[in-house]
């Protein structure tokens, strides 16, 4: 076993060697612009990047051209949610109602505040405890001015997953469109998007063993999506998102898909085991420990555990040889509980002894016995009073919480 | 068969010290928002990098924008802004297309920037705009007067944007000596990776955010960071700030042994934009008679790439909107290559690319006046110019 151990993988994964292998021809061998289909060098580019974006397709049960490229999933966020609310708004009975929930990634909310400025509607669902959406609210919160709805399909802080199929299927009942971030979904859930009634779905890279800096937009065709660019220039991507494709990046997300494929599945058995196993060697040493989020509803590689009485930033320094995130968003320069955690109604106080534990595909046995061990102790010392809370609060580390936010 | 790339304008092969820097950054993990060891070393990688590409502008790292390239730096800054905007009409189609409403600048035969026209523009107009000029042009290579668009349009109130992402690299890039307010740069076509751009904010112009979301560039552009491709994006921009880079007097006189050498065998070829100052990499040549369409597959047959004059969308062939503006006549623009040389360009390459032009050029000659139309079945094939 190595230290230190990271276990914070839904801020970002580490890229896995054999997509890094799947990169390096287009680097310097395969350099061209994948958009110069005119001379050979560009056509081998282009020839990669298709192939990636039919690996994508593929995981998703989509068709190929209904993949858009983003430089990751924040991009594809903004270009589903803001490019399908103004696309055409301003023709006469263009709907200008957007529903979305609580616990959105920061992105898809400040999308939506940003519609909010130009005189759309939004409807911000609340969530159960349990971190889930309640599907009846949801319907009776469609009306007939509703043009999309975007609720995520795996929550980054408490890896819950929303029921995609019930939604998507009241979505296409009342002719609204269905858009879900799947940054935290891809590879870690079967997704399908005609049996789960999506239009739109947001994909990332860096979630997924690929590199960051590339992400994708599932686009529906059938029936025909229609979106306004983000921004615009040289028409690429079916005019829907201008700019030179990077390939190294495209062939990089193709080749994590393609293991997806093959392993997501045994992967997730895996690390439920982990988790599980985890989980066990916490509660049995500190039964008080609870849990942030459906347990049932969740992926597999996710805990978000809340320790009465300690504070996890102190928790966190106290184990500085685990890469471990605090639930907690961090606004200005004073520190404010998740609001993920607060929407389920996790009161202040559990709000700010809850941690992140994030498992993926490097994470061994050994590295959960190691962390297990290393949590136990740490928050035993700490209800002891035999450590000192680490000073914490020098200017640098301030900002560098204050953009832990998004993660 | 050994390519000869002559398409450098369109995308330059990565250096090694930027692919280096690119590949060990994608080994390593962080996303530089976390605040534990992984992240505070990716966080490092980001700082590093974006000091280098403050240093090759002249501007303080707080003022670099990470992009994921030149487009979006483009529509940053015009959609950004929130002025009206003034755009020579040889810009590049991020800023010419970036929003509706644009009102371009003329441009004389030498291809630049009319600043007479220019002066009567922003003296007529009611809110001070935003100006854009390209400081060269990626079609022709013509570089324009940017320091003496700035002045003028700064006496006026205007916001002055350059994008500055075919010159950067090739020659001096100072946003203090051009005194423009928002500069656009890319990685990829100056030895860095693709995917990752820039946006120098010089002082406090302010720019509203296209990506939202979290907190990250200060709030301009959300969304985590690109570390390989901004990794390499700084390591490219060192090694031409460290003066290791490439020899642009070396590539001016490849490019000039074409320029003669097709001249020596057609006295009548048009060199498109020759009579302004130029990059030294760039040459837009004319082949009387032959469609540009046709000579680049021809290239293309031969292992040469290069790329057509005239950009292509929808299967259509249309005239490059930048030889339009400078006035030249659809018969001479439909003939005219772009030949785009870089680092990896040698003379060898030269004398293939003439043996290859002068061929194209005498059999056509032969066989005229039976076959000099424009062909059409070669159009659905061709990508817009990138």
């Amino acid at each position: 076993m190595k230290t230190p151990i990271y276990l914070d993988y839904q801020a970002t994964t580490p890229t896995d060697p054999r997509v890094v292998e799947a990169m390096l021809p287009f680097f310097s061998q395969r350099f061209g612009n994948p958009h110069s289909r005119q001379h050979a060098i560009g056509r081998q580019a282009d020839d990669a990047v298709e192939e990636a974006r039919a690996a994508i397709a593929r995981l998703i049960a989509a068709d190929p051209r209904e993949i858009v490229f983003t430089s990751g999933a924040t991009e594809s966020n903004n270009l589903a949610i803001r490019g399908a609310a103004r696309f055409a708004a301003g023709a006469a009975g263009a709907r200008r109602h957007i529903v979305t929930c609580a616990t959105e990634h920061k992105c898809v909310l400040e999308s939506c505040r940003a519609l909010e400025r130009d005189g759309f509607s939004v409807t911000r669902l609340p969530v159960n405890e349990n971190g889930l959406i309640d599907v009846g609210r949801l319907a009776a919160a469609l009306g007939e001015e509703t043009r999309l709805v975007s609720i995520m399909a795996v929550n980054n802080e408490i890896g819950v997953i929303q029921p995609l199929a019930e939604i998507g299927a009241l979505c296409r009942a009342r002719g609204v469109l269905f858009h879900t971030d799947a940054a935290q979904a891809l590879g870690r859930m079967p997704l399908d998007v005609n049996a789960m009634g999506i239009d739109l779905m947001s994909l990332s890279g860096h979630k997924v063993y690929g590199p960051k800096g590339i992400g994708a937009l599932y686009v529906r065709r059938r029936p025909r999506v229609r979106l306004e660019p983000l921004f615009a220039g040289g028409g690429q991507e079916r005019g829907l998102r201008s700019g030179t494709l990077p390939a190294p990046l495209c062939a990089g997300l193709g080749e994590a898909c393609r293991i997806l494929e093959a392993e997501g599945a045994a992967e997730a058995t895996r690390l439920a085991r982990l988790r599980d196993r985890l989980l066990d060697a916490i509660l049995d040493a500190l039964p008080d420990t609870h849990v942030n989020g459906d347990m049932r509803h969740r992926v597999a590689g996710n805990l978000n555990l809340a320790f009465p009485g300690i504070d996890a930033e102190a928790l966190m320094a106290s184990v500085p040889d685990l890469a471990l995130s605090t639930g907690s968003a961090c606004t200005s320069a004073s520190v404010e509980p998740s609001y993920v955690l607060a929407a389920l109604g996790v009161g202040s106080d559990l709000a700010f002894g809850s941690l992140r534990v994030g498992l993926g595909r490097f994470t061994t046995d050994d590295d959960i016995d190691y962390a297990a061990g290393r949590l136990v102790a740490a928050v035993r010392r700490l209800r002891a009073g035999t450590v000192r809370h680490p000073p914490f609060h020098d200017a640098d580390d301030l900002k560098s919480r204050h953009n832990a936010e998004h993660l | 068969m050994n390519v000869c790339y002559l398409d450098h304008n369109a995308t330059t092969p990565i250096r090694p010290e930027a692919e280096t820097a690119a590949v060990d950054a994608l080994r390593r993990c962080g996303n530089p928002s976390s605040v534990h060891w992984a992240g505070r070393d990716a966080r490092h990688t980001l700082e590093a990098a974006r000091e280098a590409i403050a240093t090759l502008v002249g501007a303080k790292p707080a003022s670099v924008i990470l992009t994921s390239g030149g487009t979006e730096a483009n529509n940053l800054a015009v959609r950004g802004c929130r002025r009206p905007v003034f755009a020579a009409a040889t810009e590049h189609a991020s800023v010419l297309s970036a929003i509706g409403g644009i009102r371009t600048l003329p441009i004389n035969e030498r291809g630049l920037v009319d600043i007479e026209a220019l002066d009567a523009r922003l003296a007529a107009a009611q809110v001070p705009p935003l100006v854009s000029v390209m400081l060269a042009n990626n079609e022709t290579g013509v570089i324009q007067p940017v320091r003496a668009v700035a002045e003028i349009a700064h006496r006026y109130g205007a916001i002055v944007h350059c994008d500055a992402v075919q010159a950067a690299g090739k020659i001096a890039v100072n946003v203090g000596d051009l005194g423009v307010d928002l500069l656009s740069l890319s990685a990829h076509k100056l030895g860095g990776p693709a995917g990752v751009g820039a946006l120098v904010v010089n002082g406090e112009t302010p720019v509203e955010a296209l990506v939202r979301g979290g907190g990250q560039e200060r709030s301009r552009r959300a969304g985590t960071e690109n570390i390989a491709g901004i990794a390499g994006f700084g390591a490219a921009v060192a090694v031409v700030t460290g003066g290791g880079g490439t020899d642009w007097r070396r590539i001016d006189r490849l490019r000039q042994s074409i320029e003669d050498g097709v001249r020596r065998i057609c006295p009548s070829v048009a060199i498109i934009g020759e009579e302004a100052p130029r990059l030294p990499n760039t040459s837009c040549i004319a082949m009387p008679g032959v469609s540009s369409a046709v000579q680049v597959i021809r290239f293309d047959l031969a292992g040469i790439a290069v790329s057509a004059g005239s950009a292509c969308s929808s299967g259509s062939v249309r005239d490059s909107h930048v030889l339009a503006a400078m006035g030249v006549g659809s018969e001479i623009a439909r003939t005219a290559i772009r030949v785009s040389l870089g680092w990896t360009s040698r003379e060898e390459d030269m004398n293939r690319f003439l043996d290859v032009w002068t061929d194209i050029y005498l059999k056509a000659r032969a066989t005229r006046p039976a076959e000099t139309s424009v062909p059409e079945t070669s159009a659905t094939s061709m990508a817009r110019l990138p």
